[in-house]
């Protein structure tokens, strides 16, 4: 399966789920996360809760330096840490600058087991989950959770909106949820035939 | 007996008695009176001062050369000009408190530039402009850096309007300049050229503040302006300054009593990482410190050597967790003020309240405040832990998402010292967490227990009970703030007519309607402002008020979309320069 070329946003055969029908794709990619994560994305998902404007009283100046700005601030969560941190997609070169930023930021090793010469490698990294405790993954711009380094960088950048640092035992095998959606491939473009 | 005609010819006739004799009181030459008066800071005892007679009166103003005006509105350029000859320097406040969340229009006011003009005819050795929450164009700034040769020091504290022309006329032009003091800036992208465009003999400057400026610098420029700047020591950074970076400039200041860092994340070999902590631990004079932007565990350490005499750590910018601040505050006994965020949770409180007894001001942020499904960051049990260890504290500001009665009774039982008690329960009205109660009871121990508070700000599920306590106990409240409490017109009005002291109250949705705006009717005059947002104004009410009292200016702010009613949003000041010309369409003036 050739992961590069979905990122391109092109028409192509290797999409999940039936052609043209872009919302029963997400859907499916959305459920079989959901069911390998235990319903945890989903939760994480929506933020567009009833704001008051104004409150709580956090001034200006200090919210330009939270989450919003004009850098790509996204929010990053690991799992079983207790709080959130920032991080600055745009001072990054790469899917191996990031993870080593990622790194040095929770204070652990194992988030990415593949970090050689030849940069980051999605299906490699994948391929040795069984050696990566966390998988990184991200909440793109229409709230679909995706594996780290499915998209070239650039789409990356653009698209993210957060990351989440997930237990690989949560995931129940990053190989399991490459299967899960592999299958739902599988399946719809049985259909289509 | 005659006065003596070597006596003030200002001696004023009405101060002779009633046989042709002065009060021997009054028989005091005017050189003396100036020079008494002279020695006098204050602009409150000034003010004062001005009130004895008309003698005084004179005298005060010939002597006064610090200009403090807090509301821009409630006097005009030309009024302070006829009063005042002699002003060497001026602090100045603009738009109301509620500016810096957004609930403004953009082009509201308080543009600085019709006060610069005057300036410039007026006080020609002006040496110190400080402003608050004011407009100011590059134009302006241009104005500033050319009209007054003997000009020093500029602060601009939550200020817009500028860009990097106008700092590069400031920097080109001000040959003296000592302060460079840039706080909170809400400009976005300024531009970093104006740093560059200080002379190459310039050396004067001993406090250069660009922290709130998010654009990179150019380094270069910097080190050889610090290292020209003998007397330096105030120095803030912006992020865009790296640790190595850092480490140089610190080489070339040791006895800066005050730094911002910049960036703390990077990459460091262990001999950049030796350069650092040696040139921390050089610097024994600092006492303030911030910055540290993105901090680690890793890097905090480096820190260490210079913490000793730190009385205010500003870790405002820094989101660490409990673990790495408690090591932190380990380094650092003599803390007075310390602003962090509530990552640190209430774990890292409790390292406050161990490590911190001579705490006197704790402000704790939130990281994320618009997250309600947040459930970490701090609660009554971080403050409890803060209030056992630190007996001193007098300055509180809580962002947090639980609180209880009994926690804040505990609390200012234990620091009855309080002046200033903010508290802010992020969720509006939300009650007493364990007994769902409203939090009436909380306030009411703030007021009662603290005798010397000046400033609060009220949060949760609060009715009128709460007012009733201010109005009753808060002698000596100047600034109220409110938000989503009350019950009834019955409260704003427990608090106009209980607290002599009120200078400013601000309140935002809550059901006080034209009755409580109408019952302050006498009080306003006596203070600098009134915002009421969000409440049930109408209108109606408005006009009434302004018609009552033409000393105050009745200012509404028209939302898109609201009706010709209801007055969605009402500022109400006293001023003796009449409405202002320079409002906005959407700024009624009544």
């Amino acid at each position: 399966m050739d992961k590069s070329s979905t990122g391109l946003g092109l028409e192509t055969e290797l999409r999940l789920g039936l052609p043209g029908v872009g919302e029963v794709e997400k859907n499916d990619k959305k459920r079989a996360f959901c069911d390998i994560s235990g319903g945890a994305a989903a939760a994480g998902a929506g933020n567009n809760k009833n704001q008051v404007v104004g409150w709580p009283p956090v001034c200006a100046y200090r919210r330009k330096n939270s989450f919003n700005g004009v850098k790509m601030y996204v929010k990053v969560s690991m799992d079983g840490a207790p709080f959130l941190r920032k991080i600055d997609l745009s001072s990054h070169k790469g899917y191996s600058d990031l993870l080593m930023a990622l790194e040095q930021l929770f204070g652990c090793y194992g988030i990415d087991a593949k970090n050689d010469e030849k940069g980051w490698n999605a299906e490699e990294a994948l391929e040795d989950a069984d050696k990566c405790e966390y998988v990184p993954i991200y909440e793109d711009k229409d709230t679909d959770w995706m594996l780290l380094g499915d998209v070239p960088w650039e789409m990356f950048v653009e698209s993210c909106k957060r990351l989440r640092i997930m237990k690989r035992s949560d995931a129940k095998g990053a190989k399991d949820l490459l299967k899960a959606l592999a299958a739902k491939e599988d399946y719809s473009s049985s259909l289509s035939n | 007996m005659d006065p003596d005609p070597k006596k003030s010819k200002f001696l004023p006739s009405n101060l002779l008695n009633s046989n042709g004799s002065s009060h021997p009181q009054s028989l005091f030459p005017d050189e003396v009176l100036e020079k008494v008066l002279s020695l006098i800071d204050s602009h409150k005892d000034r003010n004062s001062v001005s009130l004895v007679c008309k003698d005084w009166y004179n005298a005060e103003r010939w002597t006064r050369s610090n200009l403090f005006i807090g509301n821009c509105y409630s006097v005009s350029p030309e009024i302070v000009a006829r009063r005042f000859p002699k002003i060497k320097s001026v602090r100045l406040k603009g738009k109301p408190r509620f500016s810096d969340f957004d609930m403004l229009p953009r082009d509201w006011g308080a543009n600085v530039h019709s006060w610069l003009v005057m300036f410039a005819k007026a006080y020609p050795f002006l040496e110190e402009l400080r402003l608050k929450r004011m407009t100011v164009s590059d134009q302006s700034m241009e104005l500033l850096a050319k009209s007054f040769p003997h000009f020093r020091a500029l602060s601009l504290s939550s200020c817009d309007g500028f860009t990097d022309d106008g700092l590069k006329a400031i920097t080109t032009h001000c040959g003296n300049l000592t302060e460079l003091d840039i706080r909170d800036s809400v400009t976005v992208d300024v531009g970093g050229g104006w740093l560059s465009c200080f002379p190459e003999d310039f050396s004067s400057l001993e406090i250069l503040n660009f922290s709130s400026l998010n654009s990179e610098v150019s380094f270069e420029a910097l080190e050889k302006l610090v290292s020209r700047c003998r007397s330096l020591r105030v120095l803030k950074v912006n992020e865009s300054i790296t640790l190595d970076q850092l480490q140089r400039l610190l080489v070339h200041a040791p006895l800066l009593t005050e730094l911002g860092t910049g960036s703390f994340l990077q990459e460091l070999t262990p001999r950049q990482y030796e350069d650092i902590e040696s040139a921390f631990g050089n610097s024994k004079n600092l006492q303030v410190l911030s910055g540290l932007w993105d901090a680690t565990s890793f890097y905090l350490p480096v820190l260490y050597g210079a913490c000793s005499g730190l009385t205010f750590l500003n870790l405002s910018d820094a989101v660490l967790q409990s673990g790495e601040l408690a090591k932190l505050l380990a380094h650092c006994p003599n803390l007075r003020r310390l602003w962090v965020i509530d990552t640190v949770e209430d774990k890292g409180l409790e390292a406050v309240g161990s490590s911190c007894p001579l705490l006197e001001e704790l402000r704790v942020f939130p990281v994320d405040p618009y997250d309600l499904d947040h459930r970490h960051g701090v609660s009554e049990m971080g403050f409890l832990a803060v209030s056992r260890g630190c007996r001193k504290l007098r300055y509180v500001l809580y962002f947090c998402r639980r609180m209880t009665n009994a926690a804040v009774v505990t609390i200012v039982q234990n620091c009855p010292d309080f002046t200033h008690f903010r508290l802010c329960i992020m969720n509006p009205r939300q009650p007493d967490y364990l007994t769902n109660e409203t939090m009436d009871e909380a306030f009411g121990a703030v007021a009662k227990t603290c005798t010397k508070l000046r400033r609060l700000s009220v949060s949760g599920l609060l009715t009128d009970t709460t007012f009733e306590y201010i109005g009753k106990y808060a002698k000596n409240l100047e600034t109220l703030s409110v938000a989503f409490a009350g019950s009834s017109d019955r409260g704003m009005q427990c608090v106009l007519e209980g607290c002599p002291k009120l200078r400013k109250l601000e309140i935002r949705d809550c059901p006080f309607g034209n009755a409580a705006l109408l019952s302050g009717l006498k009080k306003y005059e006596m203070m600098r402002s009134l915002w009421m947002s969000s409440c049930n104004l109408t209108m109606k009410g408005c006009r009434l008020l302004a018609r009552e009292m033409p000393r105050l200016n009745v200012e509404v702010i028209k939302d898109k979309g609201s009706d010709e009613i209801q007055a969605d949003k009402v500022y109400v000041y006293r001023s003796v320069a009449g409405p202002r010309q320079d409002a906005p369409p959407v700024v009624l003036t009544l």
